[in-house]
């Protein structure tokens, strides 16, 4: 059940504040959006004076508020309320249903009106409405929170990724100026070498945040055109093709005729550039990374299947995830920015399909990313989902 | 260049600070043996010779160092083992191995914050082989 909507009655008539809180708190209301019924929670004022104290107290969900009050008139309390910027709707009581009062309190930042006299019937025809605004304001907050947690933890883990090769860069560095490794040895080339190498890991990790970034914001200006799948795929071998020479790595494109698809060029280099060079560096020496291209059911499958160290169940479930680059000693020397399957799987979702993998340990992996023919229109209901 | 030079175990998931930390143990005349984590340090164990240990507590689990410790005690009570960890900094959570009473579960002489200088390890060596002599 939800949490009772805590409700503050604010009239100086006694009659007033008993018949409100003895229809409220027998009532309650269904409302679609939460699981179980709204219930209220009463407490009572007799002047704005007394109201505001209450408030600074402890902040009710709703207030219902006389305008007619001897001292601080509803307006007032009103206008104080509002400036304090609090969470709290405020329905107006206004006697003689003085329309101009009312209108003037909706425009001053009340929520809704009752007009005295008011039936049981029209109180909750208004608390129910306020109670629906409510529990929508919630849940609204509930998800920004939710949403504000993610971002943070995303950022945390991105500053640690970034961390770790500015402090190798900075210890390899320190060690060349302390001369603890002199110059003209072999040492201090490999030295050399390994800061490149992190510097370039970290320009990577850079990189493909940019991508990500631009894809999930999609402001990312996509530029769609009749691709062929097949030309992309060569072009991803052929920048492979030097580190697979290099280690007896077969890599073979299987596709009998063009595949077309209307499209992004750029969006489908990242997917084939990604997948083919994974292919080629969780392989060992001398195995093979087949590519192969089809069109099913309207459908584009680009299936990448490599002969390399594989993975375990475990290690799979977690491989979609930003930053879940999968540590053991097979992997350790192997370079990634823990983005770069991400961005394949969000980039598949953007074209309707999806990146699967199946995969056994010191076997391989198969990867297969699924596109859909017509890529959705910018500014769809991918941002609403998300 | 050292008058007392000690055979150092590095265990650690993080190459670069082995390979850093290695050449500046080396370059002040300490010889040294290295293990990339828990799994590999496990691996060497039985036949690895060394004076004092210096382990870092999160590598393959977030408690690696404790059992690496472990295991280094369980052999030889007496070796010297200095765990480094970034844990106070990332996490929060503050141990030490001061007392005997913390010493008896961080199976630890010293604790010290990452980033680790060698100087400050060299100084800890020195404090710890001669307690041990004494």
């Amino acid at each position: 059940m939800a949490e009772p909507v805590r409700v503050l009655v604010v009239d100086d008539e006694l009659g007033i504040r008993l018949g409100v809180t003895r229809v409220l708190q027998n009532f309650s209301v269904r409302l679609a959006e939460v699981e179980g019924d709204v219930t209220f929670q009463l407490t009572q004022a007799e002047s704005g004076e007394e109201a505001l104290e209450k408030i600074a107290a402890s902040c009710p969900d709703l207030l219902l508020l006389d305008h007619k009050l001897p001292g601080l008139q509803g307006l007032e309390v009103l206008d104080r309320l509002t400036q304090q910027n609090l969470d709290l709707l405020i329905i107006m009581i206004t006697a003689y249903a003085t329309i101009e009062t009312a209108v003037m309190a909706t425009k001053r930042g009340a929520y809704d009106f009752l007009a005295k006299p008011f039936s049981p019937d029209e109180l909750k025809a208004t608390v129910s409405k306020a109670a629906k605004q409510l529990i929508l304001q919630r849940e609204a907050r509930r998800l920004a929170q939710e949403k504000r947690q993610v971002r943070f933890q995303f950022i945390s883990v991105l500053a640690h990724e970034l961390k770790a090769p500015l402090a190798a860069v900075e210890g390899f560095l320190d060690l060349l100026k302390n001369r603890v490794v002199e110059p003209d040895t072999p040492k201090y080339d490999e030295i050399l070498g390994r800061s490149s190498v992190r510097l370039g890991g970290m320009r990577k990790l850079i990189n493909d945040l940019l991508d990500l970034t631009r894809i999930e914001s999609g402001q990312k200006s996509r530029e769609l055109a009749l691709v062929d799948v097949r030309e992309v795929a060569r072009k991803a071998l052929e920048t492979m093709a030097p580190a697979a020479v290099e280690r007896g790595i077969t890599i073979q494109l299987h596709a009998e005729e063009p595949v077309t698809l209307h499209a992004d060029p750029g969006e489908l280099e990242i997917i084939l550039n990604n997948l083919v060079s994974n292919g080629v560096k969780y392989n060992r020496d001398a195995g093979r990374v087949d590519i192969t291209l089809a069109r099913r059911d309207g459908r584009i499958f680009v299936v990448v299947a490599d002969t390399g160290i594989g993975m375990t169940q475990e290690e799979v479930s977690h491989l979609f995830k930003e930053f879940s680059r999968i540590k053991n000693a097979k992997t350790r020397n192997i370079l990634g920015s823990g983005l770069g399957l991400s961005i394949v799987k969000k980039l598949a979702q953007l074209y309707g399909g999806d990146a699967l993998v199946e995969s056994t340990p010191d076997v391989g992996s198969t990867f297969t990313v699924t596109l859909s023919d017509s890529p959705p229109q910018e500014g769809d209901e991918g941002e609403a989902a998300s | 260049m050292n008058d007392r030079a000690l055979t150092v175990l590095l265990v650690d998931d993080n190459e670069d600070f082995l390979e850093q930390m290695r050449l500046q143990l080396e370059a002040i005349g300490h010889q040294v043996v290295v293990a990339v984590g828990q799994q590999e340090f496990e691996r060497i164990l039985p036949d690895a010779h060394f004076d004092i240990a210096v382990v870092d507590l999160m590598m393959e689990h977030h408690d690696s160092g404790f059992v690496v410790a472990y295991h280094i005690k369980k052999k030889n009570p007496a070796t010297p083992v200095i765990l480094v960890t970034a844990v106070a900094a990332e996490t929060g959570l503050v141990f030490d191995a001061a007392t005997r009473e913390e010493r008896s579960w961080v199976h630890a002489d010293v604790v010290l914050d990452k980033p680790v200088r060698v100087e400050q390890l060299e100084r800890e060596f020195k404090r710890l082989i001669k307690a041990d002599a004494s």
